[in-house]
């Protein structure tokens, strides 16, 4: 009897449980129609401050809220007007004149003014304020030295503002790619009083940023922030060009996981997949293929070499190194996601810049040249260990590499993974033999992936310092002619891949899902995509 | 009851004190900083940083500095945000996340480990029994993808991931189903086990057949009289396991993407988000002791033969 009564309350309860919970609403099939937009850009944002924060997640929101003085074609991201309605170049390439447009307005009604520009810059320059990302504006006339508390007097700076709607930007040397540059949200205002009145200019985390007290004059205005949840910006009806904003809202989710983001987009919660896993990419291209995306992306994956230790001091072993690979197959069987195979360090294709040195992948000379260093056929060959961040795409790789240089080399190298903090910690303090590394271009030019690799950038890491590289770097940036300046990159990429203080092992690609409904959104190798283009269309047949 | 209370509490005060020191040095000792990031900074940013952060103070001053303001210290990595500010948004929602998986764990823990001791060794068993074994071995993170994958991809019944519906603030949304329920089946497994046994221990006990013989009806003898005793073993796993409920729902959180206090535990410590880790340790520290402490209190409420000293 009792038996019976208990299983049947159990019965009950679960019956109670299931038919309490029908089908919820999905934020998809809802948004689709009323112009909100569900998406994942991964992670939870830092803070919204464009001074302080670093990252991409972050970069995504940030243009959202804010407009910088130039804006971005949605197709191939050529800078088009933004706050500046016009511009003019001096003949010399160093000296931009902005004019601002009448109806640019920040989110309280103030005028978008010249003077809010030049007092954002001196904010993201300011010692105290300690912006990680300062040396973004460093093109400009002393703003280096302004930064690193040389220069106090920031008139000095070449940030000035003529009228209230004009601004003139004075740069050390002409630079081709500066309007791209001020893409960056390094270069975007900040509501100088909004700023003022919590905490003060150089104060980070002030709360300024929070939703009930952000001031911002982009396409998009800050709705709400729940920690962890989501962040909602909607459409700001007193932006300049609001004519053009499609969306009504766009909801930004934090999810991490790659495998909950993808269940999240089959359960109609997300129109995107930020990264799509690798192993759902063969599933997606067989049964998805109109959500599947995969395109080229402006970032390099490689492997650093400590060229202050033995024995990859030796430029023969480097060299050994890097012919003995087939990336090919790496690409292929390993990482799956089209990535093109790198025989040089730059992608491809950028501002006009393919590397014409290539990497000779050829084992009979990397065998050659490894007895030259001294070990014939491996022998003899010290103790050699892989550094990486603990994370199974890398961990796949690092290995197919170990057995393609035991097979080609026969020389054996030891694996190690260290937590994320620890590897950078170690990276830095050149405490490692070879380490795994990616570089994301921070604008479309060759300098953002060369320039790193100069005795001066703290991105080296390598212990590799040439002065003539140095030099051809130095010139490029004080060369206006555009063939000029490309043929020093090319010079400077030749003595990179002759001496090999990195080795280059593929050019990334973002592989993503978008649900088709979303429209105007362009591949491009940035990754970015103009919020206020975007549309979302229901299909005639629904 | 009062004194033994107050005695208690007093005892705590050394081992925060303890938890806290061990906390703070053991995070300056790990190798890599609040402001190591994939593009290193220049030397000279990375002083003024530490300079703004007063990571250029002696340690002992950060600590002192760390445990008097403890709430109002800025995270290093969501600086917009202090710590108390992000324990009490985050808090709540690991807390119903545990308290809903607590009721799942005890209904059908208690409700199964019953039906299982009534008739030991016989399928109504061996059913209950081998379900606890399942539970116990799945671990969440297949547990947790599997049902999603029936229940919200295959099924459509509940959504695949979040946390108080499409606002993100409804009390109760159908999303949190999923996650309450992969979290409790793991402790209903373990609680079935633990009152098998105590109800097993109870009833071959000499009042259980005085009970049954005076003629108490059977739902009497089982509610009234073994329960009591049957349950102690549960009582004593709770303190640790309603903690771990709360605070260690790390995995949970993380594939329904649910925004809690968990992930912060264990993602502060990646991050040498200093002030957090030390706030979120400090904050589970002291939950800990208050949870043991109820159930101290329980168990000598519950258990005759125990006392306050």
């Amino acid at each position: 009897m009792i038996n019976r009564i208990l299983t049947g309350g159990a019965l009950v309860l679960l019956a109670g449980v299931l038919a309490g919970c029908g089908p919820g609403n999905k934020p998809v099939d809802q948004g689709t129609p009323n112009k909100v937009l569900n998406i994942t850009v991964g992670t939870e944002p830092e803070d919204i401050d464009p001074h302080v924060v670093t990252g991409v997640p972050e970069h995504h929101i940030i243009v959202a809220l804010t407009e910088g003085l130039v804006a971005e074609d949605p197709v191939d991201l050529h800078p088009v007007p933004g706050t500046a309605e016009t511009w003019e170049v001096s003949e010399d390439g160093t000296v931009y004149t902005f004019h601002l447009r009448g109806n640019a307005k920040w989110t309280n009604g103030d005028p978008v003014t010249a003077d809010d520009f030049v007092q954002s810059f001196k904010r993201i320059l300011t010692p105290a304020l300690a912006s990680k990302y300062s040396y973004m504006l460093f093109v400009m006339k002393g703003a280096e030295d302004y930064s690193l508390g040389k220069l106090k007097d920031f008139s000095q700076v070449g940030a000035r503002a003529i009228d209230e709607r004009t601004l003139e930007i004075t740069l050390n040397s002409p630079t081709p790619y500066f309007l791209s540059l001020l893409n960056h949200y390094t270069w975007f205002p900040v509501h100088i009083a909004t700023v003022e009145k919590h905490g003060g200019m150089v104060k980070r985390g002030s709360g300024w940023t929070k939703p009930e007290n952000f001031v911002s004059n982009g396409a998009f205005k800050l709705k709400s922030w729940k920690l962890g949840r989501k962040i909602v910006v909607e459409k700001n009806p007193d932006y300049w060009d609001a004519a053009t904003t499609k969306l009504d809202e766009i909801h930004f989710y934090p999810i991490e996981l790659e495998t909950t983001q993808e269940n999240a987009f089959r359960g109609g919660q997300l129109h995107n997949i930020y990264n799509l896993h690798i192993d759902k990419i063969a599933t997606y291209k067989k049964e998805h293929p109109d959500e599947l995306r995969i395109k080229p992306h402006l970032a390099s994956y490689f492997y650093r070499f400590n060229t202050t230790r033995k024995p990859c001091d030796d430029v023969r072993v480097r060299k050994a190194l890097a012919m003995s690979l087939d990336r090919g197959s790496i690409t292929k069987n390993v990482t799956k996601g089209e990535q093109m195979p790198a025989l040089f360090f730059t992608p491809p294709g950028v501002a006009g810049y393919t590397a014409r040195a290539r990497i000779e992948e050829n084992v009979e000379k990397a065998r050659q040249l490894l007895a030259e260093a001294g070990y014939p056929d491996g022998k003899g060959f010290p103790s050699l260990e892989l550094l990486y961040n603990t994370t199974e795409g890398h961990r796949i790789i690092a290995e197919a590499i170990q057995q393609m240089w035991k097979k080609n080399l026969n020389i054996n190298i030891t694996l190690q993974n260290q937590e994320w903090k620890v590897y950078l910690d170690r990276q830095r303090e050149m405490d490692y033999q070879i380490s795994r590394a990616g570089w994301t271009g921070d604008y479309p030019d060759p300098n953002t992936f060369l320039d790193m690799w100069t005795s001066w950038s703290q991105q080296n890491q390598t212990g590799w310092a040439r002065d003539d590289y140095d030099g051809l770097i130095r010139k490029a940036a004080a060369t206006q002619d555009v063939e000029a300046r490309l043929e020093l990159f090319q010079q400077a990429e030749e003595i990179l891949m002759d001496e090999l203080p990195v080795l280059p092992i593929y050019i990334y690609t973002r592989v993503y899902a978008l649900n088709p409904a979303v429209k105007n959104w362009h591949a491009n190798v940035l990754d970015h995509h103009p919020w206020k283009h975007l549309d979302l269309e229901v299909k005639a047949d629904e | 009851m009062l004194k033994f209370i107050l005695r208690r509490i007093l005892e705590t005060i050394p081992v925060l004190l303890c938890v806290a020191a061990m906390t703070f040095f053991m995070c300056r000792l790990a190798p890599g900083g609040p402001f190591d990031e994939d593009k290193q900074v220049t030397a000279e940013v990375r002083e003024l940083l530490n300079k703004q952060f007063n990571l250029d103070q002696p340690l002992h001053k950060q600590f002192i500095q760390y445990i008097t303001h403890l709430p109002t210290l800025q995270s290093f990595k969501y600086p917009n945000r202090t710590v108390g500010e992000i324990i009490s948004q985050k808090f709540p929602v690991s807390a119903k996340l545990g308290f809903f998986a607590m009721c799942i764990a005890l209904g059908l823990g208690v409700l199964f480990g019953v039906i299982a001791s009534l008739r030991p060794n016989t399928y109504i068993d061996y059913i209950p029994s081998s379900l606890a074994m399942i539970g116990i071995c799945l671990p969440t993170f297949v547990m947790g993808p599997l049902l999603m994958l029936v229940f919200s991809l295959q099924l459509g019944w509940f959504p695949a991931t979040g946390w108080g519906g499409f606002s993100g603030d409804q009390f109760f949304a159908s999303d949190m189903v999923l996650p309450s329920v992969t979290l409790g089946f793991f402790y209903a497994a373990y609680i079935s086990r633990l009152t098998r046994g105590g109800m097993l221990d109870i009833l071959t006990q000499d009042y259980i057949r005085t009970a049954k013989a005076k003629g108490a009806s059977g739902l009497r003898v089982i509610l009234k009289h073994s329960l009591r005793g049957g349950l102690l073993p549960v009582i004593s796993f709770m303190g640790p396991a309603v903690a771990g409920l709360i605070a260690g729902s790390f995995v949970i959180e993380t594939i329904f993407a649910i925004p809690g206090l968990g992930q912060d535990f264990v993602k502060s410590a990646f991050n040498r988000d200093y002030t957090l880790v030390l706030g979120v340790v400090m904050f589970y520290a002291t939950l800990i002791i208050l949870l043991n402490l109820i159930v101290d209190i329980l168990q000598v409420t519950l258990n005759p033969k125990l006392k306050f000293d």
